[in-house]
C-alpha cells in the first residue's frame, strides 16, 4: 500500500443494467413516488408503477412507525418489509440504500420466505430471479425434501404394517415378557391333540386398579412385572404362564390330573402375591384371586368351556373374599347363584360329569 | 448403494419388462427379498447382482440397459419429481449442462447420504462438449448418456451423445448440441400449481 488511494470515480449504471443486475428494485424519489420499477417487480405488480407514489402500491410493516406520506428519508439504510396494497397482498423485504445527490432511495427487494407462493401466484420463471439469487435452489429444496418426505411416509406406511402382521403374529406379551393369549391357546390345542390331560387356573389380581390409580402406571407395571416373576418361579418347567388381560393371567399345567396338584401351587402364589411390593419407596398391596379346573372334567375337553368355569370358580374366590382360589365343580355350573357369569358360555353341555369327590377348595387367606 | 438408486433399478426393470422379469431377477441375483427400500442403504455388491442378472435375463448388453435406465429416470411418469429437479439446473440445455457440475452438491441438499458421481463439463469445440463423470462406479456413465438423451428432448434440444469410454479413471461423454429449439420440448414451471399432487 503506498500513497493515497486513487480517486475513485463515482460509479453509474444504466437502468437496464440495473434491471439486469436487481430485478426487483425500486427507485424512489424523497417525496415518495416511484420513478422506476425493476421487471420481476413490475409483474408482481401487474404493472408498471412509475409515476406514482408508493402508499398506492405498498404498506410499509417496517420500520412499523413510518406514517404514509411520512418522511421517506428515514428509510434509509434500513432493512424494510412491505407488502402489496391489493390482493394477494405478497409480503417483500429488502434493503434501502440514498443515491447521492438526493437522486431518492433505491430499494432492491426479495420474498424471502413466501417465495414458493410469490412463484405460484405469479407465475414467476427461472429468468425473473438473479443468478446470484437462491430462490430457485429454494424451490428446489422444497420439491427435493416433499418427494424425500414422500418416500419415507411411503417406508413408514410399510413398516407399520410389517409391524401389525409381526404383531399378529406374535406370541409374547410384550409388557411382561410371558406368553400371550394367542400362545397359550396354541399350548392348549397342543395338549387337546394329543389328549395329554392338564389342568388350568385363571388368575386374577385383587386391588390391581388401586395401584394404578394411587401410584401410577410405572406402579402398575412394576407390579405387573413381579407378578409374572412370582408366577413364574412357583410354576414348573413346561407350564404355560399366559397374561391374558391387563391384570388377568391363565396357568396352563400339562400332565396335571388331579386338583391338589394345582391347589398346592395356586396357594404358593397367592401367599407371594400378597406380600407388600416395594416401588420407589411406597408398598403396593394388592393378593391373588384364582380359579381352577382339570382336562379330566370333561368328556370333551374345549379350552372356552375350560376357561368359563375357571372364570365362574375365579368369581365364587371374588365372592368369598378375594385372595383364594377356588376349584371349579359341577355344582357351580348348575347354580344360577352368580348370574354375571353364568351367561358366559355354560350350556347344559358345558357340565363336567366327572365330579366325584371334587368340591370347593379354598386357599387359606394369610 | 443408496436404495433410492436400487429402487429405481428395480422401478425401471418392473415397468419396463413387467413384474415376471423381476421376480426371476431377484431369484438369480439371490436377494433373498424382492423390494429395495429407497430410505436405506445396501451394499454394492447387491446392485451388480441385480444389474448382471436382469442383463442376462433379457439377453442385453448391460451398458445398454444402464442407458434405457437413465432415459426412463428422465421420461417415466414415476419419476415425474425427479425431472422436475433437474429442470431446475437451468431454463435452457446448455444452462442443464453448466449446473452438472452442481448435481452431487443438489443431490446432498436433498438426500444427504446420497452419493452420485463428480461431474466435469469441458467445452470442445463450437456447441461441443465433454462430460467427465469421476468416482461414480463403473456404468454411471452409460445412465448419464440416457439421462442426458431424455433431458435433451425434455428441453426441445437436438444432440448428439457418444459414451467414449474410460479416460484417467473417469467415464467421458461426448456433447454435440445441434439445435437448442429443435422441438417444443415438455412444459416445466417453477411452481408445481396445478399439477396433481
Amino acid at each position: 500500500m503506498t500513497g493515497a488511494p486513487a480517486m475513485i470515480r463515482p460509479m453509474s449504471l444504466s437502468m437496464a443494467a440495473l434491471a439486469q443486475l436487481m430485478p426487483m428494485y425500486l427507485w424512489l424519489s424523497l417525496t415518495g413516488v416511484i420513478l422506476a420499477a425493476g421487471p420481476t417487480l413490475c409483474k408482481v405488480l401487474g404493472r408498471d408503477p412509475a409515476g406514482q407514489g408508493l402508499p398506492d402500491h405498498f404498506l410499509i410493516r417496517r420500520p412499523a412507525d413510518l406514517l404514509p406520506g411520512g418522511d421517506f428519508t428515514r428509510l434509509s439504510g434500513c432493512r424494510v418489509q412491505m407488502q402489496l396494497r391489493h390482493p394477494p397482498a405478497t409480503l417483500l423485504r429488502g434493503l434501502a440504500v440514498p443515491l447521492e445527490d438526493g437522486a431518492g432511495l433505491l430499494f432492491n427487494l426479495s420474498f424471502g420466505i413466501g417465495v414458493a407462493e410469490a412463484v405460484r401466484i405469479h407465475a414467476l420463471t427461472d429468468s425473473d430471479f438473479a443468478p446470484t439469487d437462491l430462490a430457485v435452489e429454494m424451490l428446489y429444496m422444497a420439491e427435493a425434501n416433499s418427494a424425500v418426505m414422500q418416500e419415507l411416509h411411503g417406508l413408514n406406511r410399510r413398516l407399520q404394517r410389517a409391524k401389525a402382521a409381526a404383531e399378529q403374529q406374535a406370541l409374547t406379551d410384550t409388557l411382561t415378557g410371558l406368553a400371550n393369549r394367542r400362545a397359550m391357546e396354541q399350548a392348549v390345542d397342543r395338549l387337546l391333540q394329543t389328549g395329554t390331560d392338564f389342568g388350568l387356573a385363571q388368575v386374577d389380581l385383587d386391588f390391581f386398579k388401586q395401584v394404578n390409580d394411587t401410584l401410577g402406571h410405572a406402579a402398575g407395571d412394576h407390579v405387573l412385572h413381579e407378578v409374572a416373576r412370582v408366577l413364574c418361579d412357583e410354576t414348573r418347567t413346561g407350564d404355560v404362564v399366559a397374561r391374558v388381560g391387563g391384570d388377568e393371567f391363565v396357568l396352563i399345567f400339562p400332565g396335571v390330573s388331579r386338583m391338589e396338584g394345582i391347589a398346592a401351587i395356586a396357594e404358593r402364589i397367592i401367599d407371594r402375591l400378597s406380600r407388600p411390593i416395594g416401588y420407589a419407596g411406597r408398598e403396593c398391596r394388592i393378593s391373588a384371586s384364582i380359579g381352577m379346573t382339570l382336562s379330566r372334567l370333561y368328556p370333551q375337553p374345549r379350552l372356552d368351556r375350560m376357561l368359563g368355569d375357571a372364570d365362574r370358580a375365579l368369581y365364587l374366590s371374588k365372592m368369598h373374599g378375594r385372595g383364594r382360589a377356588t376349584a371349579f365343580s359341577r355344582n357351580m355350573a348348575t347354580d344360577p347363584e352368580p348370574p354375571a357369569i353364568v351367561s358366559g358360555g355354560a350350556g347344559p353341555d358345558a357340565q363336567p360329569v366327572t365330579l366325584g369327590t371334587l368340591s370347593t377348595l379354598e386357599a387359606k387367606k394369610p | 448403494m443408496h436404495g433410492l438408486i436400487n429402487r429405481s433399478i428395480q422401478s425401471f426393470l418392473r415397468d419396463t419388462y413387467g413384474t415376471s422379469l423381476w421376480t426371476r431377477t431377484v431369484l438369480e441375483a439371490r436377494l433373498g427379498f424382492d423390494n429395495f427400500e429407497a430410505m436405506l442403504v445396501y451394499e454394492d455388491a447387491i446392485t451388480d447382482a441385480v444389474l448382471d442378472a436382469a442383463a442376462r435375463q433379457l439377453r442385453r448388453p448391460r451398458e445398454a440397459l444402464l442407458e434405457d435406465l437413465g432415459t426412463y429416470l428422465v421420461s417415466h411418469p414415476h419419476f415425474e419429481s425427479l425431472r422436475r429437479l433437474l429442470r431446475f439446473g437451468g431454463s435452457a440445455f446448455v444452462d442443464f449442462l453448466h449446473s452438472l457440475d452442481e448435481l452431487p452438491g443438489r443431490a446432498r441438499l436433498a438426500v444427504p447420504d446420497l452419493d452420485i458421481p463428480r461431474f466435469q463439463l469441458r467445452p470442445d469445440g463450437a456447441n461441443r462438449f465433454r462430460l467427465d463423470c469421476h468416482d461414480g462406479r463403473p456404468g454411471y456413465g452409460h445412465v448419464m448418456v440416457g439421462i442426458l438423451r431424455a433431458m435433451a428432448d425434455d428441453y426441445g434440444a437436438l444432440v448428439v451423445l457418444e459414451h467414449l469410454g474410460g479416460q484417467d479413471g473417469a467415464e467421458v461423454i461426448g456433447i454435440e448440441l445441434l439445435a437448442a429449439d429443435y422441438a417444443q420440448g415438455r412444459p416445466f414451471a417453477l411452481s408445481t400449481a396445478g399439477r396433481p399432487a
